[in-house]
């Protein structure tokens, strides 16, 4: 395995731009939850020219529709959903400071390039170990868009909340390098 | 006439979506320890261990698998010689999801309208169902919750009769293969062959809740499967998508009769949380 890096949010650019693709991370602090819909409803509010709800500076985004908590739970099981629905998004979001995000799956150029640009890293929790992941996350409290049940904005007080490293500032991208050395002709 | 109440049916289908969401199958299991053994990748390794951690997680504290708890899908054989009684049918399969993802902790995914409204129905209904008449005196349900990453990841194409088993090949691999580390891989694959499109689309969802490990009944179907699975592998893409061996952990076929114009191929694509459960009343 690769090193292991605590982070603690938020972050600076200085921070992410010592990351590399393949590191494994463990973050603490406070992490911002949203998927489609509240994504949906952040570029909006950009569009008519208003202020977020949320500070994303030097912040981290993870894609998450929790599991409703068990009594005496903190969180439900909450693993990553797939980014690339969020891509449309994402680049607006960077312009405004956004550091990191967290998911699973392919991103598109135009992310990469705007990663690259704002230097922001993209991370993925392993999908579907959403029971194990929940195990992690300390604390959670809505922020805004409670209609929108699971996809509301959630604010997650997380502790060595486990990643790697993916995508990194340099646009150095583990799903275009690693299948390659395991693909067979 | 075996009369069986409405509120059974009810019940049967809440205890088996929770059964499904918090307990992975023992054939699963064993297999993704299999593979943990066997893979090459130190980071594949790595994430086949943390998903089978996951799952005990989930088993020993009745907690969900994954926070994807899914769409309700319900496969129902109701036996011609039963008489439901004292309710809707339909409305029992519906309470036992809207029971089962209230009570037990699970995520409503489900949204009233795919194009315009799109809001959340609050209850994980309505349940998708597939009903069939059987002989006998005996109603079998099977459910799966279906997670929309590997969903969403799916596909299905009407191949003309001469693109034959390459054809059908081709297919199968690209479309697991293009979905890359989107759905959750290691993968189960679900493919119906024959029938008109919608059959297709359906074999290849009923084709996903074969116990792991069984092969096609007729040797050649069980032969594409092997191979299939094999072309897959090949990709690298690995758990996760992160690169490895373990792309795939079964290819699953499922064919019907076509028209001599035809032969439609439905890929359907779960990931490692290939959760369902059956029983029979």
């Amino acid at each position: 395995m690769e090193k292991v890096i605590r982070i603690k949010t938020p972050v600076t650019t200085k921070e992410i731009k010592k990351l590399r693709a393949k590191d494994n991370v463990l973050l603490t602090g406070e992490i911002y939850t949203a998927r489609d819909a509240a994504h949906k409803r952040l570029i909006g509010l950009l569009k008519e020219g208003k202020r977020l709800p949320i500070d994303l500076n030097g912040h981290f985004i993870y894609y998450v529709g929790p599991a409703p908590a068990k009594p005496g739970y903190a969180s439900g099981p909450a693993g990553p959903t797939t980014s690339y629905r969020m891509d449309p998004y994402t680049p607006q979001l960077l312009k405004l400071g956004l550091k990191g995000m967290i998911g699973k799956g392919t991103r598109s150029k135009e992310v990469i390039a705007a990663m690259k640009e704002y230097g922001a890293v993209y991370l993925a929790a392993v999908g579907g170990a959403a029971a194990l992941i929940s195990k992690s996350i300390k604390k959670v409290d809505v922020v805004c868009y409670e209609d929108l049940g699971a996809e509301a904005i959630h604010r997650f007080y997380v502790e060595d909340f486990p990643a790697i490293v993916v995508i990194d500032s340099e646009g150095n991208n583990l799903y275009e390098t690693e299948p390659p050395k395991y693909r067979l002709e | 006439m075996r009369e069986i109440k409405a509120e059974v049916i009810k019940d049967t289908v809440r205890d088996l979506f929770l059964d499904a969401n918090y307990f992975i199958g023992k054939d699963l299991y064993n297999k993704l320890k299999e593979q943990s053994e066997v893979e090459e990748s130190p980071v594949g390794k790595s994430v086949l261990e943390q998903i089978i951690k996951n799952n005990e997680i989930a088993a020993e504290e009745k907690i969900a698998i994954c926070q994807d708890t899914g769409m309700a899908v319900v496969f129902i054989e109701l036996g011609q010689e039963v008489l439901i009684v004292d309710g809707d049918f339909n409305e029992a399969v519906n309470q036992g999801v809207r029971e089962a993802y209230t009570e037990g902790y699970l995520r409503k995914s489900v949204v009233n309208d795919p194009v315009f409204d799109r809001i959340n129905t609050k209850d994980n209904t309505p349940a998708v169902t597939h009903i069939k008449i059987a002989p006998g005196n005996r109603v079998k349900i099977t459910v799966t919750a279906k997670g929309f990453g590997s969903e969403n990841m799916s596909s299905i194409k009407m191949l003309k009769p001469a693109d034959g088993v390459e054809g059908v090949k081709n297919f199968v691999v690209k479309t697991a293969v293009a979905a890359g580390p989107n759905p959750c891989p290691p993968i189960i694959v679900g493919v119906g062959i024959g029938g008109t499109m919608e059959m297709a689309a359906v074999l290849s969802k009923r084709a996903l809740l074969r116990p792991m490990g069984e092969p096609n009944k007729d040797p050649r179907y069980a032969q594409l499967e092997t191979e299939i699975l094999q072309e897959i592998n090949k990709s690298g893409i690995g758990p996760a998508g992160l690169g490895g061996r373990t792309t795939a952990l079964s290819v699953n076929i499922e064919y019907f009769p076509t028209h001599i114009a035809g032969l439609p191929v439905a890929v359907n694509i779960c990931c490692h949380a290939a959760r369902h459960a059956e029983k029979v009343i």
